[in-house]
């Protein structure tokens, strides 16, 4: 017994499928995904947002981008419809809503099952623990799949770069957050409009000032949900799409969208050569049988002919 | 026997070789552009539009209208129509070059072109539907590469090694058919991940299944379209089995993209019906929806049909022009037209003509690659030695 | 065993790879199955 065991176990470890034991296991038996337990996240109150752009000017710094065209003292630009750039991590725009001049700060929201990470054939984008989504630009390609895939339209390209263009997006200061430092737009925000935490804790700081504040804000965490949720969390003064925000996204996580199709390949791979070898002998079975049988005609024939020709000279021997 | 007169007999100064020499040249120049000024100095790729014409064309109509590899080799070999055995090996050469032409695309439109190789050999993102179709199509264009060889040994005379290869033909068959499914019907799942922002009347869970269809009906055409020019200028490279079977296979080709048509306008209307998408058919997306659906779908089939009925090759061979731009149509759909269609129209995508310009270079290169092969290998007629193989 | 899913992607990122690894095995089983079946009816 212990021997074919072992011979099994060897088998299996030939195969290079020891993986499949020694691997994780799932958190739930329900398949069913909470995302990293203590993540961190941001919470963006466009309530408190003055739309002073120092965000936009501290990402620049922290982040080391080019020097924008025009300054950040510049104002005027807010009315504009920017988004997100190869070298803008973040942006703030103004909206007139029902309640007079809105803001709204875009920059990756991090989500909780990133559609680029799905996207990306060299698995350059990751997931961290601590909740920001980043990205290895020594293993991209460039293939901008994962602009394809976003829904927020965050990534953007250096398409002017020859030699090594990058996919560019905000990490989440991740670099400053694993050394205890704070993102650099939310360390810089004068209002507090954005505020820095474990994302359970900030949904619990907007469900909070939600229901003190029942009539100043939308009843909705924009990112608590949104395609399965995002560690970057909105709380909105006016309906979200007047600010530009999509509310028709969703909450199915973009792993899951293309989870069907790519299920159907190892049924393809399992069931297509049994069905096309399947047809192929049926094929064979039935030329085999169809030769024989005309074999057999041509026999039949051939015998019927020397009868008769037996018969006939038969009757002219009598 | 017909190694020599193309080069004897004619002069090189055709209308023909001076235009294609034309595009050779003005492609080698934005060719040099590209890997010179980046991707921005020759294309009007954006960060809200970050796939083109190169993808939307050379990608996913290249690669369907190479499927006449699979479509063709699998009636023959598996489903046993041997009476269209002349057709395997110009659609496979096909095939072949279609593949090739794709992955060369590939390389201007990628950021880091060297870095192809990426996914297999320094980290693989399995959960990518793209990862699937890049091993799909750099294994299938490998499997092609065997299928065509016999012809290019025989030409060689290298005997042992094509008499070997001969013997995988079942064995290359199933797989080629098995990687086809999976990486045609893939290059639809793409834009699965993309449900904001591809137009409802295009998106639905049925993106593959509709891909695979297309990329049959596609394939068939295909071989009918290529068999028809063939015929008119290579016509000296056809030998008698090939030329006797020509109307069988046209008629026979024809007769099952009419059918696999007729399937496919079915699926579609299932899908919108699944989708519940009909409110969508009054507004300009819709109307433009119906053109593809009876313009490019109903009506190939209908006079594919016709043509069956009547044995009018004519309308047959025409007919296969609709249903190749009927392809064309869809996938530029799906990729370009009613993709971002939430986008206003001053951020909305049109290709640059320098990136129009590589797209028809590479066709040409392909053409050319074609009749460089046909002109020499044994592709429209069988080798000498092999007269009785089959 | 102490490691965990937190994330879909993490868990389909795992069961894929496995599907892929596999399916290099489960191509080349097939067809010398297949041999096997055969083999006798063709002599």
């Amino acid at each position: 017994m212990s021997i074919s065991r072992r011979k099994f176990l060897g088998w299996v470890g030939a195969a290079g499928l020891s993986t499949v034991w020694s691997g994780p296991a799932s958190a739930a038996t329900t398949k069913h995904f909470e995302g990293y337990p203590d993540s961190l996240g941001v919470l963006f109150d466009n309530l408190l947002c003055i739309g002073c752009r120092t965000c936009e000017e501290a990402c620049n710094k922290v982040n080391e981008l080019p020097p924008p065209e025009q300054s950040f003292k510049d104002l005027s630009v807010l009315d504009q419809k920017r988004r997100t750039t190869a070298k803008t991590y973040t942006i703030v725009n103004r909206y007139n809503s029902s309640k007079g001049p809105m803001f709204r700060k875009i920059q990756c929201n991090h989500c909780l099952e990133p559609a680029c990470a799905s996207a990306c054939f060299v698995s350059a984008f990751k997931k961290t623990k601590e909740g920001a989504v980043t990205y290895d630009a020594s293993v991209c390609v460039g293939c901008r799949y994962c602009m394809i895939a976003c829904p927020f339209e965050i990534p953007a390209y250096e398409y002017d770069k020859v030699l090594e263009p990058r996919i560019m997006k905000c990490t989440m200061c991740y670099p400053r957050v694993i050394k205890g430092l704070l993102p650099g737009c939310v360390e810089i925000c004068p209002t507090e409009a954005l505020s820095f935490g474990k994302r359970k804790d900030l949904i619990r700081m907007a469900r909070d000032r939600i229901h003190r504040y029942p009539d100043r804000y939308v009843d909705h965490i924009y990112g608590e949900h949104e395609m399965g949720g995002t560690n970057w969390l909105y709380l909105s003064g006016v309906p979200y799409t007047e600010v530009d925000m999509r509310e028709d996204l969703g909450v199915t996580p973009a792993s899951e969208l293309t989870a069907g199709a790519l299920s159907s390949v190892p049924m393809i791979v399992g069931l297509w050569p049994v069905l096309l070898t399947g047809i192929y002998a049926i094929n064979k079975r039935s030329d085999k049988i169809a030769k024989h049988e005309r074999e057999l005609a041509v026999d039949q024939a051939e015998k019927a002919a020397s009868e008769e020709a037996a018969k006939s000279k038969a009757k002219e021997d009598s | 026997m017909y190694e020599n007169d193309s080069t004897d007999e004619k002069s090189w100064i055709t209308p023909f070789n001076v235009v294609a020499g034309l595009i050779v040249v003005i492609g080698l120049v934005i060719t040099i552009l590209r890997f010179t000024g980046g991707l921005a100095t020759v294309t009007n790729l954006s960060d809200y539009n970050p796939w083109g014409i190169w993808i939307g064309f050379d990608l996913l109509v290249g690669v369907a209208l190479a499927a006449g590899g699979y479509v063709t080799s699998a009636a023959v070999y598996i489903f046993g129509m041997k009476r269209y055995h002349s057709a395997v090996r110009p659609a496979i050469l096909t095939g072949f070059l279609g593949y090739a032409l794709v992955v060369l695309a590939l390389h201007y439109d990628v950021g880091r072109p060297w870095r192809l190789p990426y996914p297999f050999i320094v980290q693989q993102g399995t959960t990518s539907v793209l990862f699937e179709v890049a091993a799909c199509v750099a294994l299938y264009l490998a499997v092609l590469f065997i299928e065509f060889s016999p012809a290019a040994m025989e030409w060689l005379g290298i005997k042992r090694a094509r008499n070997l290869v001969d013997k995988l033909t079942l064995l290359l068959t199933i797989l080629g058919v098995v990687l086809s499914t999976m990486h045609q019907s893939s290059l639809g799942a793409l834009f699965l991940i993309a449900p904001s922002k591809l137009h409802p009347l295009w998106y639905s869970p049925f993106l593959p299944i509709y891909f695979f269809i297309t990329s049959i009906i596609a394939g068939l055409s295909m071989v009918i379209l290529e068999s028809t020019l063939s015929y008119r200028y290579l016509k000296h490279k056809m030998d008698e089995v090939y030329l006797k079977e020509k109307n069988d296979v046209t008629l026979g080709f024809g007769k099952a993209a009419s059918f696999v048509l007729a399937g496919y306008f079915i699926i579609k209307f299932f899908g919108l019906s699944s989708g519940n998408d009909w409110r969508y058919l009054g507004t300009g997306y819709g109307i433009w929806y119906l053109v593809e659906l009876f313009g490019f779908v109903a009506l190939p089939c209908v006079l594919y049909a016709v043509g069956v009925r009547e044995k009018n090759l004519v309308l047959i061979k025409w007919t296969s022009v609709l249903a190749v731009l009927g392809i064309v149509v869809n996938r530029f759909n799906v990729c370009l037209i009613a993709f971002n269609w939430h986008l206003p129209s001053s951020e909305r995508y049109v290709p640059h003509w320098l990136e129009i310009g590589i797209s028809i270079f590479i066709v040409t290169l392909g053409i050319l690659a074609f009749r460089f092969i046909v002109t020499r290998m044994p592709i429209l007629y069988t080798h000498t030695d092999y007269k009785d193989s089959h | 065993m102490d490691n965990v899913f937190y994330t879909l992607h993490d868990f389909f990122f795992h069961t894929e790879s496995i599907t892929y690894l596999l399916i290099v095995p489960v191509l080349v089983g097939i067809t010398l199955f297949w041999k096997f079946l055969a083999e006798k009816e063709d002599e």
